[in-house]
């Protein structure tokens, strides 16, 4: 334990990190109030921009789209990701190193190169269809999805293995010895003891998959846009209090799922005593 | 002479049973990632050899390395060095700041540092988007750090737009990834080996420098490549808070994409980013990545 002028050197430079990372989203939320059209100055309380926000028909119909890709992807990412897991902590099998290098590529790849891996991936396997079925495909809805699934299987599976990982197999072989199916032994002693870290990957997925602006991008077609995406376009233009109000909704969205996030994966260490 | 049990046939047939219910477990994963990743990944690379017709179409036929004879170009290499000097002030400015902060921390009592780790994981996982918009507002035309320095007689400052800007936005962005391994590291210390160095004489700062600094390498280093890796890709970024004029790598090879319809230079650079992340990853992992 360091004490005396070094410790109060450090706690100066850990509350500096703090404000770094605080005051600038926190300085947009009380912008977003502001009557000032200039998007960085005060002048007066106003719930305007909210009000627009409400009324804008393309932030609604992108803010709908967002919605349905983040569920739908969740969903199928957390099933992928949480047999993934289990496979790979609990089982030997052919071809296991491949597959978990192959799961972790998604996380350390830049995103805009697995943007152009997509778009290359769908103009050439749409093209693809066309020519063997006739089917002219375009890029939309289901692109974005089967996109986002890709990288979110990783991240949900991360989660899981966490919570395997630190978890007590005796339970398991006791379930064994008590004469438990396999069956019976995952449903009642693994499955409730991983839900946390199930929970807590589906909302990492979900919180990933509202946050992705770049490989959206490129994965989507007309009619296709995510609410990230066209805000992302907004910005692009110029700001304006609208982006403000929006930002911050997407802001609020992100810190519930965040907080959610983080009190299902703390709750119970699996298998050891709760006190600690 | 070693004895290698022998397994019983019964003892056999139920490890290749495990080991098949194991790959059932893997396979709709491994088949997803297998068609809508590595499948992807390899287009890529196949692109990158391709040919772009006059349209602004690819003629996948007739592979060359034409798009690879153009990364010597100057524009390419002005595009990659100015990028690679961004991503390594965005990682050294990271590091200053995470170092202190990460070690405040791992020396807190286990309740304390829970929550102050915490206090990071919640900017982490904020909206990306969002994030670098909040220093949009705070650094635009006459934004409350231009009010600021005006207020405090510096003038009007115009950091928007600029590369400082860009890095900026980057730390703020990427500080997290290096905070929580260098922590990882650093709560990982015995304290014992510091008593046993201060017991033996050395100062504080002697004992610093030759018993945490060493021990807590393997954190600076996976949290530079993590912060490193992205920056030196950003896009959303230098598109948000930097200007037009001096294109950076991710911003370039996207327009290669929309606006310069050369696919396979765009994919000849994306390979490249590709093969550089893939051998930090190699790095990452050799310092005991996968254990932080």
């Amino acid at each position: 334990m360091i004490r005396g002028w070094t410790a109060r050197l450090l706690g100066g430079a850990t509350g500096l990190v703090y404000l770094f990372l605080y005051a600038p989203v926190l300085l947009l939320v009380v912008f977003s109030f502001s009557a000032d059209r200039n998007v960085g100055r005060w002048g007066g309380f106003t719930l305007e921009w909210y009000r627009e926000f409400g009324a804008n028909e393309n932030v609604q119909s992108a803010l709908a789209i967002s919605l349905q890709v983040a569920i739908v992807s969740t969903l199928v990412a957390t099933v992928l990701g949480t047999l993934a897991a289990l496979a790979l902590e609990r089982f030997r099998f052919r071809g296991k190193k491949v597959f978990d290098a192959l799961l972790y590529l998604p996380i350390i790849i830049p995103d805009v190169t697995m943007a152009v891996m997509m778009l290359l991936f769908f103009t050439w396997s749409l093209d693809l269809v066309d020519t063997v079925t006739g089917f002219q495909l375009r890029k939309g809805i289901a692109t974005v999805v089967v996109s986002h699934i890709a990288f979110n299987i990783s991240f949900v599976s991360v989660v899981v293995r966490a919570r395997l990982e630190g978890m007590d197999q005796t339970l398991e072989q006791a379930a064994a010895d008590l004469y438990a199916s396999r069956w019976q032994a995952f449903r009642h002693v693994t499955l409730p003891l991983i839900l946390p870290g199930i929970v807590g990957g589906a909302l990492l997925a979900l919180t990933l998959s509202l946050d992705d602006v770049v490989i959206t991008q490129f994965a989507s077609g007309p009619g296709s846009t995510t609410l990230p995406v066209y805000v992302f376009g907004l910005i692009r233009r110029g700001v304006t209090p609208l982006i403000n109000a929006v930002s911050v909704v997407m802001l609020a969205a992100s810190v519930l799922l965040v907080v959610l996030s983080l009190i299902a994966q703390r709750s119970r260490e699996p298998g050891r005593a709760t006190t600690e | 002479m070693t004895v290698v049990p022998e397994l019983t046939e019964h003892e056999r047939a139920h490890e290749a049973a495990e080991s098949r219910r194991g790959f059932l477990m893997a396979l709709p994963a491994y088949l997803y990632l297998i068609v809508f990743f590595a499948i992807p990944l390899a287009i890529v690379f196949v692109y990158s050899f391709a040919t772009r017709s006059r349209t602004g179409g690819t003629d996948l036929s007739g592979w060359n390395l034409d798009s690879y004879g153009r990364l010597g170009e100057d524009i390419v290499t002005r595009v990659v060095f100015r990028s690679f000097g961004l991503a390594m002030t965005t990682t050294i400015i990271c590091l200053l700041l995470a170092y202190p902060f990460a070690y405040f921390v791992a020396t807190r009592r286990p309740a304390v540092r829970g929550l102050l780790l915490v206090g990071v994981m919640i900017p982490f996982w904020t909206n990306f988007l969002v994030r670098n918009y909040a220093w949009r507002v705070l650094l635009s035309n006459d934004g409350p750090v231009s009010q600021f320095t005006e207020a405090v007689g510096l003038g009007e400052t115009q950091i928007l737009f600029t590369q400082v800007a860009v890095v900026i936005g980057l730390v703020y962005g990427f500080l997290p990834f290096m905070i929580l391994p260098l922590y990882a590291s650093l709560e990982r210390i015995d304290p014992r080996l510091i008593e046993a160095s201060r017991d033996l004489y050395a100062s504080s700062w002697a004992s610093f420098r030759k018993v945490v600094l060493p021990l807590s390498r393997p954190g600076a280093i996976a949290g530079s490549i993590l912060v490193f890796v992205p920056s030196f890709g950003a896009y959303v970024t230098p598109a948000i808070l930097g200007g037009d004029k001096k294109p950076l790598l991710g911003s370039y090879i996207v327009s290669q994409f929309l606006t310069a319809r050369n696919w396979p230079f765009g994919a000849s650079l994306s390979s490249v980013l590709i093969i550089v992340m893939l051998s930090a990853t190699l790095v990452y992992f050799r310092a005991g990545g996968r254990n932080l």
